[in-house]
This record gives C-alpha cells, sequence and structure tokens, in this order.
C-alpha cells in the first residue's frame, strides 16, 4: 500500500504506523457517564467501506495523518495532517 | 530427464565480505551531528546563525562548506558537520527559540558508492531512488529493512546513511549483504 504523505508525496507503508479509529470522539473528561466511557474505549464499527484513520509518519517526517481508506479495497480516498482536521472540527 | 540445479551454498557470516566491483559499503568519517528543531518563524535567524539557509521543502538538503542542513520534517533537520565542527557553539549564540541537540555519538554513517549504491540501498528501502524523485541532494529520513536510517544522495551513485549506533551492526550487515546480491 502506497500513501502519499502530503509532506513527502507518496511512500511505502511500511514507514507509517497505524494509529486506530479517527471517527470516535471522546466523551467529556468530567462526565462519569459509563456507557459512554466503555463505548469510547471498546466499540468500533469496522465498517466494510470507507472509513477514517489515524497515521503517524515516523519513518519520515513524523507527521500524524488522518487518511480515508476503503477497508476492503485499500483505496486511499484522502489524506490530511491530523492537527489541521482536529482544530477544524474542535472550533 | 529433470537437472538439479545447485544453488551456491554461502556461509551465514560470508555477508561481510562482499566481492562486488558495483557497489562498496565503508564507514564514514566520524562527524558533528545536530537536531536541530524550531518553529518557521525562526529558520531565517537560525539559517544566519549556521551560515546556510535552512531548506523548507521535503527531500532536500542545503550544504556551506563542510556544513550541511537535512530537512526530515517540517520543524526538524539534521545538521551535518566535520568533527571539528563549532555547529554547536554557533547555535548557542542564536537568540530565537530552537532546540539543538549533540547526536554526533548517537548516529554512525555508512557510505554506499558504487554504480550499484541505489540498488543496494533500495535492498532494504521502499523509496523511488530514480535521479528523479530522489535528485543528487536529496535526503529523507526512510527506513532500511526494520530500522530507521537518514537517507542523503550526495552525489549519483554514493548514499549517506545515517542510522543510530545501536542499530549500526544491523544495517552495515544489511547493506554489505544486499551489496553482494547487487550484481550491476
Amino acid at each position: 500500500m502506497i500513501i502519499r504523505c502530503p509532506y513527502c508525496g507518496p511512500r511505502d507503508v511500511i514507514e507509517f504506523t497505524y494509529q486506530g479509529d479517527a471517527t470516535r470522539r471522546r466523551p467529556d473528561p468530567a462526565s462519569s457517564d459509563q456507557d459512554a466511557w466503555n463505548s469510547y474505549i471498546y466499540d468500533r464499527t469496522n465498517p466494510g467501506g470507507s472509513h477514517r484513520e489515524f497515521w503517524l509518519h515516523g519513518g519520515g517526517c513524523r507527521q500524524h495523518l488522518v487518511i480515508t481508506r476503503d477497508m476492503t479495497t485499500h483505496a486511499i480516498s484522502s489524506v490530511a495532517f491530523a492537527r489541521s482536521i482536529v482544530a477544524g472540527e474542535s472550533s | 530427464m529433470v537437472e538439479l540445479a545447485h544453488a551456491t551454498r554461502l556461509h551465514p557470516l560470508q555477508a561481510g565480505n562482499p566481492d562486488v566491483a558495483s557497489a562498496s559499503v565503508t564507514l564514514a568519517d566520524n562527524a558533528t551531528r545536530v537536531s536541530l528543531r524550531s518553529r518557521a518563524d525562526a529558520v531565517a535567524a537560525l539559517s544566519g546563525t549556521l551560515g546556510l539557509a535552512l531548506p523548507t521543502k521535503p527531500k532536500t538538503t542545503a550544504t556551506s562548506g563542510s556544513r550541511a542542513a537535512l530537512w526530515l520534517g517540517p520543524d526538524e533537520w539534521l545538521i551535518i558537520d566535520d568533527v571539528d565542527s563549532s555547529v554547536a557553539a554557533d547555535l548557542a549564540e542564536a537568540k530565537v527559540l530552537h532546540s539543538a541537540v549533540d547526536i554526533s555519538h548517537r548516529n554512525v554513517g555508512i557510505i554506499v558508492d558504487g554504480r550499484g549504491a541505489a540498488a543496494v540501498v533500495n535492498g532494504g528501502c521502499p523509496q523511488d531512488l530514480s535521479l528523479k524523485a530522489f535528485p543528487v541532494g536529496a535526503a529523507s529520513r526512510t527506513v532500511l529493512g526494520k530500522i530507521e536510517i537518514v537517507l542523503w544522495r550526495n552525489a549519483e551513485n554514493r548514499f549517506r546513511v545515517e542510522c543510530w549506533r545501536s542499530f549500526a551492526n544491523y544495517a552495515y550487515a544489511f547493506l554489505r549483504e544486499s551489496a553482494r546480491d547487487v550484481a550491476v
């Protein structure tokens, strides 16, 4: 699998580390809603199609990325810096 | 009749003795190395301190005399200079916010030289090392087998591989074995 890093260009997947599901949202840290925390920690949807995930380009520019990948074909439809996406969502 | 083919059996420790003319794998001289981290707004001031323009584009380097700066990330450079370099002292004079850590003894440099050099490195590194994608002067952090390296193309057929010292035996044996396999 080739991932197109926004800085480094197309690089082999062995330069990258998978860092998990990028769609889950942490509950309010002050919350004691056990179901919400349980869901945050354990529930994963594992969809058959498009999915958003965090990847780290550790063998390159060391930037955290958010990648939209099709779980059945491995086709990657978008790659962006996690910092810009996370900043955009929280504002 | 089926004819049996016999591969030449090599002793596993023969990896250390490649007998090929197309590529050599040798140790680089000792060097001064600095890991430099800073934000974009300090790049101009640090460039003035170092006496070279810090590269800001991926896979690029800047050199001035014996001193070289390799782009590793948007806020990270590897500075390599001669062993008696004043680079650490020079950076201590910089008044802008930055981090400069002397990593001279953390890294080991290995030189891969010869017309098969790119093939030798590609034995464990998945990057496109064609001159179009990785021209002379290009550098990048990448992987070699199972370790992280910094790869720098000094000339068309000459690469400098920088790895951490605890991985040096692995990198050296890997490259020499790769050189033995490259029959170009």
